[in-house]
């Protein structure tokens, strides 16, 4: 096959692109190399245009022991231990393929986290989809639930958490990111650089196959009306021979024949064989011959770009190679030695005894593009006047009823009872949450995760979204009694060659940025997915922000279930009415535009720290964060989750009944107190200038406001549990 | 009290199971799929997960693994065997226990707590137990158990059925059955009723913290009716 132009541009590099690598190369590629540029140079694996910006974000800290850079982020949870985590996307295999789709999303992420050495002891997802009367959507979403199941539950990982969504905005595009924590020895972690000459480069895992081919050149494009002949370019999950690598793996790694390793994800043998060298400044020479194929008459082509699952490349000591065999021998794994590392600097590869590729490695990583792409900055909407003759006609009750029962607010529970959510014997706190609590295996300790995205914000106002959703991660943190350690983030944007999306990529980057500095919350891992588009239209900006924190003693966690009549109900922080972008706004009143709520880092810190020392003195009996809907929402949750009911009281103020119960003002939280100990917490509250309201007692089987409009919690969590169970089957 | 814990390829609750042996007082060895001898035992678990990836029927081709035909011996001359989920599944391929284990009623994996009711109490497994009514975790895509008309009559017959699936008070009915399994069966015994295979898992029911403590009840109870 002729390489020209034409055929470069068929593998989604630019034109200049193109140009560059013959220059750089001083001749024309061949087939192979032009595949490997491709491979290296899409926007999936060279961040090319988001690069610049994300070098602005802080990825820092006491805890970070790795921050982004490696196959995922380490923090330290003391006592030698670690945490490595990452959240990844799978958005475009999903949406052309749900189940193959979302199970090899799973699988991934779990790989960048065995690879590190640490046991993933925790998935948690999040998904979007389009409005729920698109005629894909069912469909997709029982694909995507069951291929998220089918990988998670044979692995034997539980998945403790998780967000669903539902907005028009992914009607063409779904999102499909998914998030591992894994655990680990601080002296036992294992990276990428490769190191020392002539080393063994040991292929493990499944044997490759076809399929994936330029899967990340697939996600690294707009959709068109040709999708359905991208399936091709889906890969296929295994996930029991996943879990015999993870077994073989972590056994290999238990002594020290490792010197680096790296799975092969997106671009395969391509990647992974230039990033070990790359990193350790070595070259490397692969014998094409070697590598174990599933299928004939593979071409060296092929078998670079393959995106065959559950691979794994390893740099070995000289002389482990029998040890190492027999491990994997013992899992019935592949096993083969395909080459060695050098001092070239290239990588050189081979097949029938001919070389058929060389290129300085530094070409493919260092010179590869990077953009700085036009962007657009987005005004502050002006806040809109809701009036008092709009809410005249609504009855509190059935603005309740509505949302309660909406997609975005209802139980999830038929997703996650999908998910093994209780194997590995330390799930402390099940999906359905503020977070998902797994304790550290054998210890006092717990780790809590949440995943979070505000779209609409993010939509409404980049920069004010983005500092948004790190704050509502840093609140499910607290209110399971977790200290937030770290974030990792999943950034899915619109195409970056329009000034609209890069403009609401670069100030969601912004956002985040902003407060996980000042909140002390790095990132430390993550991922960016662009082009989530179908020909002209793209998603809500979507960043997705996955938290970790910590729980020196598991037996202080707090759950959100309403514990016992006669308790107090506070709200901690400030209510203001602000309805612009709130549910309610939106979905009772239709109205769409205006301002997301503010973000008042001072206040975020202060109360979540607030918190943090109620729930130290043990006098918080049950959290929860006001997120999407307001304290109503809030307050009727944790009714349902306790089965008991509450009597509310607005207090005094000017907000209209609307504007305080359904506004979404930030940085608050709701709270169950025993009723004795209201002196000392306003005492903790007012030493800390934190701002509270008591607004009831628990009591009886209802949920009554102001004495005069009353609803049987069961019939609330009817409302609640039914939908999405109905709407599925 | 020696058990020995079956780990076959892609088996997932092994070591959920060996530590919940172990917190109770079994010294427990963890056995390979590929090995020729059990160690002495008074107890074999084959555990849940996904043996050799489900691929085929669940738990066939565990049934045919090397070390099952000395568990399957072992069970024959009356040794006490337990299969949990897949282990059930495993069970039933072997024919140790009547049955087949169907896909569950609405094509879905089940995850989450339920309540069975003990219906028989005449074997080392519930003998000496005080409450008839438990709360265990189920986590399955194949529990829907299913048998002959004769099969069922035979297996009622000879007492063979261990636990129904209920509500809270004990009722079995049809809309407390979780995945669709004939009668609520839960679990079942050999016709010697020293084997005994279950969908619902004791071994993620062993801490209050977790989903619940009356897996607990069950280990402790086992342990005291072996010694």
């Amino acid at each position: 096959m002729q390489v020209n132009e034409k055929l470069a541009v068929e593998h989604g590099l630019k034109v200049e692109e193109y140009k560059l690598i013959c220059e750089l190369l001083k001749r024309t590629p061949n087939l192979t190399e032009l595949g490997i540029f491709s491979a290296m140079w899409n926007e999936h694996c060279s961040y090319k245009s988001s690069r610049l910006h994300l070098k602005k974000l802080p990825t820092k800290g006491k805890k970070v022991i790795q921050g982004p850079g490696e196959n995922a982020g380490v923090i330290d949870i003391e006592d030698g231990d670690a945490i490595v985590f990452k959240i990844e996307s799978h958005n475009h295999p999903s949406f052309i393929e749900p189940y193959q789709g979302a199970a090899t999303g799973v699988g991934g992420i779990m790989r960048d986290v065995f690879t590190m050495g640490a046991r993933p002891i925790a998935n948690l997802n999040s998904i979007h989809f389009g409005s729920t009367q698109h005629k894909k959507t069912k469909n997709l979403l029982r694909g995507v639930v069951h291929g998220i199941g089918g990988y998670g539950n044979c692995m034997g990982v539980p998945t403790i958490g998780g967000q669903t969504c539902f907005d028009r905005s992914y009607n063409g595009n779904i999102l499909v990111n998914a998030m591992t924590l894994g655990l680990v020895k601080k002296n036992k972690i294992f990276y990428s650089k490769a190191a020392g000459l002539n080393k063994p480069v040991i292929y493990v895992g499944s044997k490759t196959g076809r399929d994936g081919i330029h899967g990340a050149s697939m996600a690294s494009a707009s959709f068109d009306d040709k999708i359905e002949e991208k399936k091709p370019t889906v890969q296929v999950g295994d996930p029991f021979t996943e879990k015999l690598l993870l077994e073989a793996c972590l056994e290999l790694m238990a002594g020290d024949s490792i010197i680096a390793i790296q799975d092969m994800g997106a671009a395969g043998l391509t990647s992974s064989s230039i990033e070990m060298a790359s990193k350790g400044k070595l070259g490397i020479e692969i014998n094409l011959d070697k590598v174990p194929c599933r299928e004939t008459k593979m071409t060296p082509y092929e078998i670079m770009l393959s995106e065959s699952q559950e691979r794994m490349l390893i740099v070995l000591e000289n002389g482990k190679e029998n040890l190492a065999k027999k491990i994997f021998d013992k899992w019935g794994l592949d096993f083969a030695i395909i080459g060695k590392t050098t001092n070239t600097k290239n990588i050189e590869l081979f097949f029938n005894s001919e070389q058929v590729a060389k290129i300085p490695i530094n070409i493919l990583v260092e010179n590869s593009p990077m953009y700085d792409r036009k962007w657009k900055k987005t005004k502050l909407p002006k806040k809109n006047k809701i009036q008092k003759k709009d809410l005249k006609n609504l009855k509190i009750l059935d603005v309740l009823k509505k949302m309660i029962s909406n997609p975005n607010v209802c139980s999830k529970k038929w997703i996650w009872e999908q998910y093994d959510h209780t194997v590995m014997g330390d799930t402390i706190q099940k999906p359905g949450g503020n977070s998902g609590v797994v304790r550290v295996h054998g210890t006092n300790k717990a780790v809590a995760a949440a995943v979070d995205s505000s779209a609409v914000y993010c939509w409404a106002h980049p920069l004010t979204g983005g500092k948004q959703i790190v704050c509502e991660s840093w609140r499910n943190l607290i209110s399971v009694g977790a200290k937030p350690v770290a974030i990792t983030n999943c950034l899915n944007f619109g195409s970056p060659e329009k000034e609209e999306n890069m403009g609401e990529f670069v100030e969601c980057v912004e956002g985040i940025g902003k407060a996980s500095k000042y909140l002390a919350f790095p990132v430390v891992s993550g991922n960016v997915s662009f082009y989530n588009q179908t020909k002209e239209i793209g998603i809500k900006p979507t960043p997705v922000i996955g938290g970790v924190g910590l729980i020196k003693d598991y037996t202080k966690m707090i759950t959100m279930n309403f514990k016992s009549e006669g308790n107090l109900v506070l709200v901690i922080g400030k209510t203001e009415g602000h309805l612009d972008q709130s549910l309610f706004a939106r979905t009772i009143l239709d109205e769409k535009n205006g301002p997301p709520p503010e973000i008042n880092l001072f206040n975020e810190k202060n109360n979540g720290e607030t918190i943090l020392k109620l729930i130290e003195d043990n006098y918080i009996k049950s959290a929860h964060d006001v997120s999407l809907g307001g304290i109503l929402m809030g307050v009727s949750k944790m009714c349902i989750e306790g089965n008991v009911g509450i009597e509310i009281k607005k207090p005094d103020s000017l907000l209209s009944e609307f504007e305080y119960f359904f506004s979404e003002d930030q940085g608050r939280y709701i709270i169950e107190i025993s009723k004795s100990d209201i002196k000392k917490v306003t005492s903790i509250l007012e030493k800390n200038a934190v701002h509270y309201d008591e607004i009831g007692t628990l009591v009886g089987k209802s949920v009554s406001f102001n004495e005069k409009t009353i609803v049987p919690v069961d019939e609330l969590k009817s409302y609640n549990n039914n939908w999405l169970k109905d709407y599925m089957r | 009290m020696k058990s020995s814990v079956i780990t076959f390829p892609g088996s997932n609750c092994d070591r959920d199971m060996d530590v919940a042996l172990k917190k109770f007082g079994f010294k427990n060895k963890m056995v390979w799929h590929n090995d020729n001898e059990l160690p002495k035992s008074d107890l074999v678990v084959l555990p849940g997960g996904f043996s050799y990836g489900d691929y085929l029927r669940c738990g066939s081709v565990a049934s045919k693994s090397k070390i099952m035909q000395s568990v399957i011996n072992f069970a024959k001359s009356g040794g006490l065997v337990m299969g949990i989920c897949n282990g059930f599944q495993i069970l039933v391929e072997t024919g140790l226990v009547p049955g087949v284990l169907l896909r569950n009623k609405y094509l879905e994996f089940i995850c989450r707590n339920v309540f069975v009711k003990i219906d028989n109490k005449d074997n080392p497994y519930f003998k000496n137990l005080e409450k008839d009514i438990f709360e265990l975790h189920i986590a399955h895509n194949e529990g829907n158990y299913f048998c002959t008309g004769d099969q069922l009559k035979e297996i009622k017959d000879n007492n063979q059925v261990a636990i129904y699936y209920c509500n809270n008070g004990g009722k079995i009915e049809e809309e407390f059955n979780p995945n669709g399994s004939i009668k609520n069966i839960a679990g079942i015994l050999n016709k010697e009723k020293n084997v005994l295979g279950m969908m619902p898992h004791p071994e993620r029911m062993i801490d209050s913290c977790l989903s619940g403590e009356d897996g607990s009840l069950f280990f402790k109870n086992l342990l005291n009716n072996i010694k």
